[in-house]
């Protein structure tokens, strides 16, 4: 018996049907992430009504009630009579300080020089910055080995006079360099070519030296600023971004020290970064500062500013030394294995096959210990400069600008200035970190 | 940047360098180097702070400004170096600053063990009390079972207990660890009473949602004389210090101001006429010019005008002259005078 059997293949797809309204667009995100059960509803209403309260009065106080003109604390201040229930953040009085935040009390005149500096400082690191701009070499060099000179020489107005001694000691490194030379080829037996190393160190130091003393000794016409009149965001800047860019070779340095298997350099290498591990910033600051000039005959003053620096620089080195370090031991030993077998020796081998994996791993860690030196600068009030925060917390002192609000709103702006540069180098690691990841991505 | 630590360390240590060739006396050195290095506060409103274009004003200020015109005969040869309380005293003791003008209070421990002289008082400070007006309190004596709020662990927490203790006052301690704090808890009425050095209530009184409302009363419960400090055996510098503030001090006695002086050095006023120079020669007992003094009053003023211009009742701290009057009107105020 014929069965009939009614068949239905379809000859064309089924038309695409739109997601039911419940799962898509705004309505759809928020019954996934925010009402999916009871418990999360009830949260997500906690969680609003949190958020209004906190964000509310911040809007109110920052924006809604805010004086953003004025000439002086007159403006600022409550309405005669009223308890002070409306008011706002005093942004007349930072616009009134904003070159003073930013410059410090570097003289007006002068302050053309600064914002040179900023912008050659922003020019260079930027291309530096972006993987896809050429010249990353040209622009290292210049950024690391022209730039600061360029900018110390602006900044201070150059023309710093250098004793002779100075000249001496870089004719004696040239001379050192040439009296090798001579001891290698004549009792060693060397040739021109086996003492060319030699030569091209000693010798190229002391050029380079000599060209940058030549440089910094200039009279160019500036006059000079002498670094106490400095402040603001210059003085944060100044401070956090040598000890960002100094403290890691030595960091790595030291790292590698540490797991040297040479008994002196790793002896030297944890005597170092104990000790400055062991001490607080603010006593390193208080020693350099006030300790300091006590050791040093009477008349003899050194620059605050350098001490801070010095001081700021050999402190993040020894956190940085241990940060790097951890990333050093993640590295198994078949890769130093590896290229040993390879036939690399040790700085090779560090270049080309552990630094690199290693530096990549404790991106995060290295990030923290900036961030955490950017904020760090704030200390430095303690020992009488004026970063950011402290020309800040200064300019409270005015009496022209003194109204209920001027504490709250100076403390507003120099928390948005520190965001924005902490939140910027936090983005920029995440970025380093995906474009790197190999293997190690979540 | 790595490498500007490099040309620091060389300009520093080329600063050592030249620094360390002079060490004659201190007045040598600042007519050798032309300006005079003065010790300022981090800001302290009508004694040190800087405005908004970044000039240094105030009544310490102002004796600095004294010092530069009477040695270079110009107001504006002075730097001022920001100091905070605890690297003062060091850096007048390691030459980083030639006077000390950052409202330091005159004590024995200060003036004998630190090897510094303090040249003279040129505020009569002390602690105060300040309270809402509405309180109907008038003297301090009233203030039994009042809740204080002070600053945590300083002098001025202890003024208090002895003064409380010693007049059989209960009361009560709220104390915060920065002025602010103080004055936002005095303002939102945590406490009765906030107590500061007098100077510092009145600036402090600004920050107040209604300053109107409050006062500060008369008593002063402890003693802060301030004065420009410098170092212990520079005799010759000393007397610079010390006889500048007495000719801002004599100017005002004499009547002799910044604005009058080109005529009253034609007086018949023979204190004036040595004190201007015209008769005597006493500026060169100091080391100085003749018309030091003149200088003096005519770049930066006489007492009256410092006082009137940084702290007096026509500025927003608007203190009295109260016990930093003349001698003759009632204060302490007194110089030796030029003779």
């Amino acid at each position: 018996m014929a069965k009939t059997e009614t068949f239905q293949i379809r000859t064309e797809e089924a038309p695409l049907l739109p997601a039911p309204v419940s799962t898509t667009g705004l309505i759809g995100w928020m019954r996934q992430n925010l009402f999916s059960s009871i418990s999360n509803t009830v949260l997500t209403v906690i969680g609003v009504i949190i958020a209004y309260w906190i964000i509310a009065p911040f809007v109110q106080f920052a924006f809604i009630d805010a004086i953003w003109t004025g000439e002086d604390r007159k403006a600022c201040l409550p309405p005669e009579g009223s308890e002070g229930e409306h008011m706002g953040a005093c942004w007349a009085y930072v616009k009134a300080y904003f070159p003073q935040f930013i410059y410090g009390r570097y003289p007006t005149d002068e302050i053309w020089r600064v914002n040179i500096v900023y912008v050659l400082f922003a020019l260079l690191l930027v291309p530096l910055a972006m993987p896809s701009m050429p010249l990353k070499k040209l622009n290292s060099i210049l950024f690391l080995g022209v730039f600061p000179i360029v900018a110390f020489v602006l900044l201070t107005g150059g023309n710093i006079s250098i004793s002779s001694y100075t000249w001496i000691f870089v004719a004696l490194i040239a001379a050192v360099g040439v009296a090798i030379a001579a001891i290698l080829s004549v009792a060693g037996g060397r040739d021109f070519n086996g003492v060319k190393p030699v030569l091209i160190g000693f010798v190229g130091t002391a050029v380079v030296l000599a060209i940058i003393l030549g440089f910094v000794s200039a009279n160019l016409g500036l006059s000079t600023v002498d670094t106490p009149v400095w402040g603001g965001l210059l003085v944060t800047l100044v401070i956090a971004v040598t000890g960002i860019v100094a403290s890691l070779p030595l960091g790595i340095a030291l790292a590698l020290g540490r797991r040297s298997t040479m008994p002196i350099v790793r002896l030297v290498s944890v005597i170092f970064i104990e000790f400055w591990r062991g001490v607080p910033l603010i006593t390193v600051l208080f020693m350099s500062s006030v300790m300091l000039p006590l050791f040093l005959p009477e008349g003899v003053t050194f620059d605050k500013l350098l001490r801070v620096l010095i001081g700021v620089t050999l402190f993040s080195a020894a956190y940085m030394a241990e940060v790097v370090r951890g990333g050093l031991q993640a590295i198994p030993k078949g890769q130093y294995e590896g290229a040993m077998a390879l036939g690399l020796r040790f700085w090779p081998m560090m270049y080309l096959i552990i630094l690199p994996q290693a530096l990549k791993l404790v991106i995060p860690g290295i990030v923290n210990t900036f961030i955490g030196l950017f904020k760090d600068t704030t200390l430095v009030l303690i020992v009488g400069m004026f970063d950011l925060l402290g020309q800040i917390q200064s300019s409270f002192t005015d009496p022209t600008w003194s109204t209920p609000t001027q504490g709250h709103t100076g403390y507003l702006f120099a928390a948005m200035v520190f965001f924005v540069f902490c939140f910027g180098m936090s983005r920029y690691s995440i970025y380093m970190e995906r474009r790197l990841h190999t293997g190690h991505k979540r | 940047m790595s490498k500007k630590i490099l040309p620091l360390v060389l300009g520093a240590a080329m600063g050592v360098a030249a620094t360390t060739a002079a060490s004659a006396t201190t007045l040598e050195d600042v007519k050798a180097k032309g300006f005079i290095q003065c010790g300022v506060s981090q800001g302290l409103p009508g004694f040190s702070n800087p405005d908004a274009q970044g000039n240094w004003t105030g009544l310490d200020v102002d004796l600095c400004r004294a010092m530069a015109a009477a040695v270079f005969g110009d107001a504006s040869a002075v730097k001022f170096t920001p100091l905070s309380a605890k690297e003062r005293f060091t850096a007048l003791q390691s030459g980083e600053v030639d006077v000390l003008s950052r409202n330091t209070t005159w004590t024995m421990s200060r003036d004998t063990k630190l090897g510094l002289n303090f040249a003279g008082v040129n505020y009569y400070d002390g602690q105060g009390f300040m309270v809402r007006k509405d309180l109907g309190v008038t003297s301090a004596l009233e203030l039994s079972g009042a809740s204080v709020c002070t600053n945590t662990g300083t002098t001025t927490e202890l003024n208090v207990a002895d003064y409380f203790r010693a007049n059989n006052m209960p009361y009560e301690i709220v104390a915060f660890e920065k002025a602010d704090e103080v004055v936002a808890a005095y303002d939102a009425g945590r406490c009765d009473v906030y107590t500061t050095d007098a100077s510092g209530l009145y600036a402090q009184r600004l920050k107040l949602t209604n300053p109107g409302d409050h006062m500060v009363l008369s008593e002063i419960i402890s003693k802060e004389p301030l004065g420009p400090v410098v170092r212990q055996g520079d005799d010759e510098w000393f007397n610079v210090a010390k006889w500048t503030l007495n000719a801002m001090i004599n100017a005002e006695e004499l009547g002799v101001s910044s604005a009058n002086v080109d005529d009253m050095k034609s007086s018949d006023n023979p204190s004036i006429k040595r004190m201007l120079g015209v008769e005597g020669a006493y500026g060169e007992g100091i080391g100085l010019s003749n018309d030091w003094a003149y200088n003096v009053i005519k770049n930066v003023g006489n007492y009256e005008e410092s006082f009137n211009a940084n702290v007096g009742p026509d500025t927003p701290l608007g203190i009295s002259r109260g016990v930093n009057a003349l001698w003759s009107d009632g204060g302490f105020l007194y110089a030796p005078p030029v003779r």
